[in-house]
């Protein structure tokens, strides 16, 4: 049956080679009539295991359909056609094609039911991820996108070797929880949680992501660190490990947030923090955390590219987007600022905001767990959040001072691609329960109570006040042009270290050998050169004196011969001739 | 003139802003806890909580910025 083969992976990835073939309207309405044909094939899959297949003896699952997979299935569908839109007006193919194919390869992890489909879907991801970065074709993002798939190369190799371990001990390649035991599950772990950008794996993300196109960084944002999230909640759900990484990943992230200067590069610094509220949730792993994380990450997909639309329009309007370059936009973009502003209180979690729905749920699992610590370090960063991604961004980008930039709203598509998204951002925090109701483990919670509400507004404003109280001091760090230093230090440095040693190294052994054969191979055809123009020398200087040549003439003779054998211009018969004298000798001394 | 350019507008901003706070203050009074942590039952514990974080938050990070930070072009040397 070809539907079966129909895997919503492929829909996209094979779409995406058609898109160089259309121009104009025509193109517009395939790209986005592609997610809507997958949309259409997600509600008609059917539960359980479907298009699998067989390779030397081990099972393959390409579409494994459960509660868990399809809330990633719908999420990532929407956000394939809210991304496309936002940059229906972008003319790169390569940007379109790699856009295609990186979010068809995120479905197909999604669905993957075994570790030789997810692996290959991986790597597609990888690749053509580094795409989207390369996109920009800056030489910064060009350097970016390089560090970026080297990263991700040994990331998969983890993963790689970790499957191989796996099938070893398992016998087999399909997967389902695995847990945290033996080097094979370790390697397993490294590897995805180097996609989810998990501290200190975490570097390659606030490097790359922030070089994108204004329109490929919306797509960056919203899958690679997702798909790794949905396949800790599938693979490690209560890993330990998981909660303390998930803790520190939801404050360290915002220090730097509040120092960068670059928008983009704040929200990459506020996706590590919004990564890990759900890495904790699953480290928590109760039904309660893990419907969280999930819920978190649907949510956190919406408003999360909202905030890069909102930012990507400021790029594409005025191309800039540094603090220190842009402000009082809101005169010129009130719709952009309006939509950046809902974002910006959707991942601060404000009642009737869809951060408010989700989040909640992982603060409480961490209360019911009695995780004194964990509860306080997560509300510290829910006000922290609120500081540098609600208010710094919409601030600094609309408000703060006038940079004197005079611009207009962005394309209507861009717009249309905002408001979608803003929309379901307040849709789903007032109405929570379609959410609810697709979540793996069904759901008891109520989010509405009068504590939680007047509790989470009371730590906003106040954050709030403290916030406006340091800028109406002064007290508040200024915006300053400047590169902060994190983890990717020490591979930045370490490529630059052993490229100096290799350099200088291997160049210093190369030229060394070549000075030596250069050397020895003269010396040689010195000597064999020599030793012909000697030896003919010696049997003839002999034949011409028993032939009775004396004096001069002898020394001319001897002169002109030593010449012919140095210049090779010997007739060829002489050459003959020695030979058979040697050969003559060969013969009678053996 | 756009709206935020007139300082009265912002101090109007700044006034609804700080009855806000104070209202939330009151509502606290009025609600039913069910508290996970003994310290939630204070008074105003979320906006005590809520404002020294920020303020930690900024100042902590004031020191990080003397640790970590460099020129713009620090890496393109």
């Amino acid at each position: 049956m070809i539907a079966d083969l129909l895997s919503p992976a492929l829909i996209l990835i094979l779409g995406a080679g058609l898109v160089p073939f259309l121009r104009g309207k025509a193109k517009s309405v395939y790209l986005l009539l592609l997610p809507a044909a997958v949309w259409l094939l997600l509600l008609s899959l059917p539960e359980g295991r479907a298009c699998t297949g067989e390779f030397w003896g081990y099972t393959l699952v390409f579409c494994r359909v459960d509660k868990l997979s399809m809330v990633f299935g719908y999420i990532f569908c929407i956000m394939t056609f809210l991304g496309l839109l936002f940059a229906l007006q972008v003319k790169d193919d390569l940007q379109h094609t790699a856009a295609l194919v990186y979010a068809g390869s995120t479905l197909g992890v999604i669905y993957a039911g075994d570790f030789l489909t997810l692996y290959i879907f991986w790597e597609f991801m990888a690749v053509s991820s580094t795409f989207l970065i390369l996109a920009s074709r800056t030489r910064e993002a060009r350097d970016a996108g390089f560090r970026y798939i080297l990263v991700h190369l040994i990331g998969g190799l983890f993963l790689l070797a970790g499957i191989v371990l796996y099938v070893q001990t398992r016998g087999t390649l399909e997967f389902d929880y695995i847990g945290l035991d033996g080097a094979g599950s370790w390697l397993i772990f490294i590897g995805i949680a180097l996609n989810a950008a998990a501290i200190p794996l975490h570097a390659w993300l606030p490097d790359a992501y922030p070089m994108g196109t204004p329109s490929s960084t919306v797509f960056l944002s919203a899958f690679t660190t997702k798909s790794a999230v949905y396949l800790m909640a599938r693979t490690f759900p209560g890993a330990a490990p998981l909660i303390w990484i998930g803790a520190i990943m939801v404050f360290v992230p915002i220090f730097y947030a509040v120092l960068e200067n670059d928008i983009r590069r704040v929200l990459a610094y506020s996706l590590l923090n919004q990564v890990g509220f759900m890495l904790c949730g699953i480290g928590i792993g109760t039904a309660l955390a893990l419907n969280g994380a999930v819920s978190h990450a649907f949510c956190h997909i919406l408003y999360k590219a909202l905030l890069f639309m909102a930012a990507g329009s400021v790029l594409h309007m005025t191309g800039k987007i540094k603090c220190t370059e842009i402000g009082g936009l809101y005169k010129t973009m009130p719709l952009t600022c309006l939509f950046c502003m809902v974002g910006a209180a959707s991942i601060s979690a404000f009642p009737l905001f869809s951060g408010f729905v989700s989040k909640s749920m992982v603060v409480s699992a961490s209360a019911h767990e009695k995780m004194a610590v964990v509860w306080l370090i997560l509300q510290f960063a829910s006000a922290g959040v609120f500081h540098h991604a609600g208010i710094k961004v919409p601030f600094f980008t609309f408000f703060g001072h006038d940079s004197g930039i005079r611009t207009r709203e962005p394309p209507w598509n861009m717009l249309l691609a905002m408001g979608l998204a803003a929309f379901m951002c307040v849709g789903l925090g007032i109405f929570p329960d379609p959410l609810y109701r697709i979540l793996p483990f069904p759901v008891d919670y109520v989010p509405y109570t009068g504590a939680h509400v007047i509790g989470q507004l009371q730590l906003l404003m106040f954050g709030a006040l403290a916030f406006a109280l340091l800028i109406l001091s002064g007290y508040y760090p200024p915006e300053i042009r400047s590169t902060n230093l994190d983890a990717d230090w020490f591979y930045r440095m370490f490529g630059r270290g052993a490229y100096r040693v290799l350099d200088q190294g291997l160049n210093t052994v190369n030229a060394r050998a070549e000075q030596w054969v250069r050397t020895l191979s003269t010396g040689l055809s010195v000597v064999f050169q020599n030793m012909t123009s000697g030896l003919l020398l010696f049997f003839a200087v002999n034949g011409w004196a028993l032939l009775g040549y004396r004096g001069k003439r002898l020394e001319m003779k001897k002169y002109r011969l030593y010449a012919d054998v140095q210049k090779g211009s010997l007739p060829i018969g002489f050459g003959a001739a020695v030979a058979t004298v040697f050969i003559f000798l060969i013969f009678v001394c053996t | 003139m756009a709206l935020f350019d007139k300082p009265k507008n912002v101090s109007r901003l700044l006034f609804l802003f700080y009855c806000s706070l104070i209202l939330l203050l009151l509502a606290e009074l009025f609600i039913h806890k069910h508290n996970a942590f003994p310290w939630e039952e204070s008074f105003g514990f979320f906006a005590v909580y809520g404002f020294v974080s920020c303020v930690l938050l900024i100042f902590l990070a004031k020191i990080l910025r003397l640790i970590v930070m460099r020129r713009e072009n620090y890496y393109d040397r």
